[in-house]
């Protein structure tokens, strides 16, 4: 989707504001935030891609306002909201005011280690002979869904040298759906002036990783 | 499990730093919290164990140790540059956001940043959750267009003659920066070269210490 979540490249006045000697998390609320999202996800059933349109899929101005964990509860609260864990409600009432509806599984503390450990790997058995081969030139595809993409604005419609093959992975835009729909996965080289013109860093190459249907021969 | 302590790094989080509406989004967290508690969705014993594994235990130390330990060790660097993952896994790292992490070297040509420029991506089991300035639009717009600018932003400027190599995490792939040994450090142990380590230099937004930093 055309999302403010989109940045690469976008104009920004303020400078980078590293802070010496960051905490972890600014204040308990975010402590709690990231906690029940991360823990959410097993009752909730959702993946990280509809974890993160859910995040990413607001109005500008709403993602723009907001801290990164506001954005984190604001996408949780749609992802319970929409599978009808929660009801609206209650999140007004602050307290369950309908039955809890039944889940397959929650995380519990003694299973904490185990899911930290395992993850989530993406790699799926490859079912094709990859497309593209290392050194070769490509396109990436000029897209515009509604739905989630991880094709960035900003090498939308450029031609780069795949330099990377990562094997076969779950393509975002469809697991967002419910689809793996697993792919090649390849990391694609840019020329600083291939993507910003005359006036980029020639110095400066920039990657993307990008599935097999992002790409294609140029 | 309540809180009273409010954000203090108001220039961080954009234009919303009023008082009263951190408030509303503390009650906000507290009441999702008790829902989903209530139903039977979240365990808040679990919750605890997380947000202290990536206070105490996840973290860039971790990832500190994975350098030093391919500073010293030719053949744990190769493992390393080869296939990040497993070899990071032999320290003990792994796991959650680190599942397929590629190691980059640095060299006196080529210096490496990595960034996502969609979303917050980075490999948490070597250097934990992000900083803010990570996840911030400054940085996240502005180290494709202009590596150097942001290195300026972090007070620092590369020799003439390197070129900068730029790494959008947009797929699952993970990216640890190994930056350069510094001089002056010939048989240090591991855990001495460790203490040189900074999270910024494994991001590549910033390079290690220098001997005399921590003398």
């Amino acid at each position: 989707m055309e999302g403010a979540h989109d940045m690469g490249g976008v104009a920004w006045s303020d400078p980078v504001e590293p802070e010496p000697d960051e905490p972890v998390f600014h204040a308990q609320w975010e402590r709690r935030a990231f906690a029940i999202t991360v823990a959410m996800a097993m009752p909730g059933g959702w993946n990280i891609d509809m974890s993160r349109f859910a995040r990413e899929n607001r109005p500008s101005d709403e993602y723009l306002s907001k801290s990164y964990y506001q954005i984190w509860l604001a996408g949780l609260e749609q992802l319970v909201l929409e599978r009808g864990l929660v009801a609206s409600d209650e999140i007004e009432a602050a307290k369950p005011l309908h039955p809890a509806k039944p889940v397959a599984k929650i995380l519990t503390p003694a299973g904490v280690a185990a899911v930290l450990h395992r993850g989530g790997p993406t790699d799926r058995e490859a079912r094709s002979p990859a497309l593209f081969a290392i050194g070769d030139r490509v396109r990436t595809k000029v897209i515009h869904p509604p739905t989630h993409t991880r094709l960035p604005r900003y090498v939308r419609g450029h031609v780069g040298t795949v330099e990377m093959l990562h094997g076969v992975h779950v393509f975002p835009d469809s697991n967002s759906l419910g689809n793996e729909n697993p792919q090649w996965l390849y990391t694609v080289t840019f020329d600083g002036r291939e993507l910003w013109g005359p006036d980029g860093d020639a110095s400066v190459k920039t990657s993307v990783d990008a599935w097999e249907s992002y790409l294609e021969p140029a | 499990m309540t809180g009273h302590d409010h954000d203090h790094h108001h220039h961080h989080h954009g234009d919303h730093d009023d008082h009263s509406e951190l408030s509303e989004t503390e009650l906000r967290v507290r009441a999702l919290e008790t829902i989903l508690t209530e139903k039977g969705y979240v365990d808040p014993a679990a919750l605890d164990l997380l947000i202290e594994t990536y206070e105490t235990k996840v973290g860039p130390r971790n990832g500190a140790r994975v350098v030093a330990r391919a500073w010293t060790d030719p053949r744990y660097r190769g493992r390393l540059l080869k296939d990040g993952s497993p070899a990071i896994a032999e320290l003990g790292y792994a796991g959650r956001q680190g599942e397929h992490i590629v190691v980059l070297e640095n060299t006196s040509h080529l210096h490496h940043m990595v960034v996502c420029t969609l979303c917050s991506c980075y490999p948490w089991p070597v250097l934990g959750l992000p900083p803010v300035w990570y996840k911030s639009a400054p940085y996240r717009s502005k180290a494709v267009k202009d590596p150097r600018g942001v290195l300026k932003d972090f007070g620092f400027e590369l020799p003439e003659g390197t070129d900068i190599r730029v790494w959008d995490s947009t797929a699952e792939i993970r990216y640890l920066v190994l930056p350069m040994r510094p001089a002056g450090t010939d048989g240090w142990s591991e855990q001495r070269l460790e203490a040189l380590v900074t999270r910024d230099s494994m991001i590549g937004t910033g390079l290690p210490k220098q001997p005399r930093e921590i003398a």
